[in-house]
């Protein structure tokens, strides 16, 4: 085993002075240790989570929780994963919120820059509040996308919205009843769809495969013994 | 020592390092270390299992006991079904939303049940990419010796050929969905490199493909309103003369049991994070406890290469709250160095998964690592290098993902490099499937990580995201067309009986109930 080198350790405060925080669990007081995120405190407290755990990754917006810290009239949004606890926090995980999704076809729209406005027709009721930038745990300029959508601009809603893991924190914020996710994914996927360029070279290896161009290499390549095939993939440089 | 102090080194080495090439290793040198230090070599971690399709072969003890636990299905438990479909997809994933819409486009009536939300999954982190041979300077068949090398030479021939030339006509279906792949400025796709491939054939979405994805195939379920059955386990699979003709979910709010009659049934139920082999911890979601492994296994399905799991050479090990978290493999891809404590690199950062993650198990075990006060080791993957390279601004325009994930605790990866060691992150093996991704027992067909075959003994990089697609999309298409000529079979636990008389026979008394569905964290006294 590897030598105890005391050089290369690093000093992390949690351990070296442990100490236990106060935090308020949907409204009940728990001791848990410093420095742990948000859902190993719901562990901790002894608390089953099914609804609202995912990928505790930080990707799939399942773990969306509401928290307010010590003295602070702010709350805020976090995922739960991805926060530390602090002392005398107070949170409490975020049901799924009942927001009306569209249904489509991407691939049969007419005009789908039109069409945002017969399938989210609230989408241009914003009333510029900034609920939903505020909401945002992803720090992603909400209100400016919902915006880009109505007047149009998918691309750029595409761009601002690749880090969204639609937790939904912007929908309950809204009061123009808009769900801002679901619109920015409709806008960037009939982005994908339509208003981007065709990538030629993918036709063409398409096109190649179905034309059997590599039946001559794989009929060499399928009867080769184990020996012949380490050698062909050694020699691939 | 504060983090900064052992820091420099990384810092006062880079440009010697800049100037180094480090040459992969051969053949045998790969073999050697592999043997020493890759944990699928640790003999006490394994032992062999007690009876079943796979008796006398050897896996993870966690896993052997998983696969000879017993059902937490009463026997006498009544089957009047609930549903009726001809396809029923287990897991919410790419696999199983990929077999779904593909199923569902041929018409058959298609159940999708998972246990978490729809879309909590394994795919929604993969960072690095999807494998596509689409370059003219690139072909399946290449694409198809590369697998091969970095599987060991192990993988199922036929399902590899199968899904390196069906890779680019997954990507147009998935242009087609709008999905947001990376393009180059002549508008084709762009690609990486990733580890152990000879040509750059990564498709992405910045660092966010499988969420891209995954967001995409979630709204299209929806949009095709596919009949979805959220947080309703699928506990045990029913037969009737050893072929599959359903399930039995739990529903877990109501912890009722939900019977559902099915024609045929897709499990893409992923991989095994989650079981914490050898005591690893884990890049997986939630859910990742090999539930299709366990439920297939009883009926008789034989299971491959179970003895051989990917750890990802780099899992976060600081700070606390990120351990076992993926550090993506992009950062290597584009040329970041791994570090030891001395300041120097010792592996060339492109190879295999099993090969990098195996040099640093040999260097922390050599007394090279970097430790935490809370016992972890690992080493420096040099971030900084690539603003340095590349210019300012670099790892927030291609990894915006990983700087927001290091810069929720504090730490800008821009400035400091961070610390990794490998994390449990996918199982190579799974449950032997043919090219339609049917398993020995038939209609039982299984779609994805909980498959094994086609990736050998270590799966490459951005190879997984393609097998979900592939295979979700032909277990689908061959499952539809299945249930088109063929009536609803009888509703039995049969197979669950004669699982159970086995166990007796070879004096197994299993207090381990299957599958476990999900890892017993919450804190109990």
């Amino acid at each position: 085993m590897a030598d105890v080198n005391k050089e290369n350790v690093i000093d992390q405060e949690e351990v070296l002075h442990p100490k236990m925080v106060m935090v308020e669990i949907a409204g009940k007081n728990y001791q848990v240790p410093e420095g742990i995120t948000v859902v190993k405190a719901l562990w901790y407290a002894g608390q089953e989570v099914t609804r609202g755990l995912g990928c505790l990754a930080g990707f799939c917006g399942a773990c969306a929780t509401y928290y307010r810290t010590k003295d602070d009239p702010k709350v805020r949004t976090c995922l739960a994963c991805q926060t530390t606890v602090q002392d005398g926090m107070s949170f409490t995980m975020v049901p799924p919120f009942p927001a009306r999704k569209a249904t489509y076809d991407i691939r049969q729209l007419k005009d789908p820059k039109q069409d945002l406005f017969a399938l989210y027709p609230e989408a241009p009721l914003c009333r510029n509040c900034n609920a939903c930038t505020e909401a945002c745990p992803q720090t992603i300029d909400v209100r400016e996308g919902v915006w880009r959508a109505v007047f149009g601009d998918f691309q750029a809603v595409s761009e601002m919205f690749m880090d969204c893991v639609m937790c939904g924190l912007c929908t309950p914020v809204c009061i123009a009843d808009i769900a801002p996710n679901l619109v920015a994914l409709y806008a960037s996927r009939a982005h994908g769809a339509h208003f981007v360029e065709k990538p030629i070279q993918l036709d063409h290896r398409i096109k190649e495969i179905t034309d059997g161009k590599y039946q001559g290499d794989w009929e060499q390549v399928m009867k080769m013994n184990e020996q012949e095939l380490v050698k062909a993939c050694a020699e691939l440089k | 020592m504060d983090i900064h102090k052992l820091q420099e080194i990384v810092h006062k080495t880079r440009d010697a390092r800049r100037k180094q090439v480090l040459p992969k290793y051969t053949p045998a040198e790969r073999d050697t270390l592999i043997t020493k230090y890759h944990p699928d070599f640790r003999e006490n971690a394994y032992r062999p299992i007690k009876f079943g399709p796979n008796e006398g072969e050897k896996t993870v003890r966690e896993l052997a006991s998983l696969l000879e636990g017993d059902s937490s299905v009463p026997m006498d438990l009544g089957l009047t079904p609930a549903h009726t479909c001809d396809v029923l997809v287990v897991g919410g994933g790419g696999a199983g939303c990929a077999a779904a819409l593909h199923a569902h486009a041929q018409g058959a009536k298609v159940i999708l049940a998972t246990k978490l939300r729809l879309g909590d999954s394994n795919t929604v982190m993969a960072q690095g990419g999807m494998q596509i041979a689409v370059t003219k300077e690139d072909s399946p068949v290449t694409h198809f010796l590369d697998t091969l090398k970095g599987g060991h030479m192990k993988n199922d021939h036929d399902l590899l050929k199968v899904m390196v030339e069906e890779g680019p006509s997954i990507a147009k279906w998935l242009l087609e969905l709008g999905v947001l792949f990376d393009r180059d400025a002549d508008g084709n796709l762009h690609v990486k490199k990733g580890g152990g491939s000879s040509r750059p054939r990564l498709v992405t979405a910045s660092d966010y493909t499988g969420l891209e994805i995954m967001r995409v195939l979630k709204d299209e379920v929806l949009n095709q309103k596919i009949q979805l059955l959220e947080f309703s386990a699928a506990v045990e699979l029913l037969s009737d003369k050893g072929g599959c003709t359903g399930a039995v979910l739990r529903d877990l709010d109501n912890k009722r049991f939900l019977i559902v009659a099915a024609k045929t049934v897709i499990l893409a139920t992923g991989g095994i994070g989650r079981l914490h082999i050898q005591g690893f911890p884990t890049s997986n979601h939630y859910g990742a406890t090999g539930d299709g492994l366990a439920m297939s296994y009883r009926m008789g399905a034989k299971l491959m290469h179970i003895d051989t799991f990917q750890y990802h050479p780099s899992g976060a090990v600081y700070p606390e709250q990120l351990i076992g978290a993926l550090v993506t493999e992009g950062i290597r891809s584009e040329g970041g160095h791994l570090v030891n404590a001395r300041g120097e690199r010792f592996v060339n950062e492109l190879d295999t998964r099993d090969v990098v993650s195996s040099s640093i198990i040999r260097e922390c075990e050599e007394g090279r690592g970097i430790r935490t006060m809370s016992g972890r080791i690992g080493i420096w993957l040099d971030t900084p290098l690539l603003e340095a390279e590349q210019g300012e601004g670099t790892l927030l325009k291609h990894f915006p993902a990983m700087v927001r994930q290091y810069e929720r605790f504090g730490i800008n990866i821009a400035k400091d490099p961070v610390l990794i060691y490998p994390t449990l992150h996918y199982q190579n093996g799974g449950v032997k499937i043919d090219t339609h991704g049917e398993s020995d027992v038939k209609n039982l067909f299984v779609a994805g990580e909980a498959s094994g075959g086609l990736h050998g003994r270590n799966r490459l990089m951005g190879n997984s995201l393609l097998d979900l697609m592939v295979y979700g999309k032909r277990s689908g298409l061959t499952a539809a067309a299945r249930a088109k000529s063929m009536p609803q079979g009888k509703l039995t636990l049969d197979h669950v009986k004669k699982f159970k008389d086995e166990a007796k026979k070879h004096r197994v008394s299993s207090d381990v109930v299957s599958p476990m569905l999900f890892p017993a964290y919450a804190k109990k006294e």
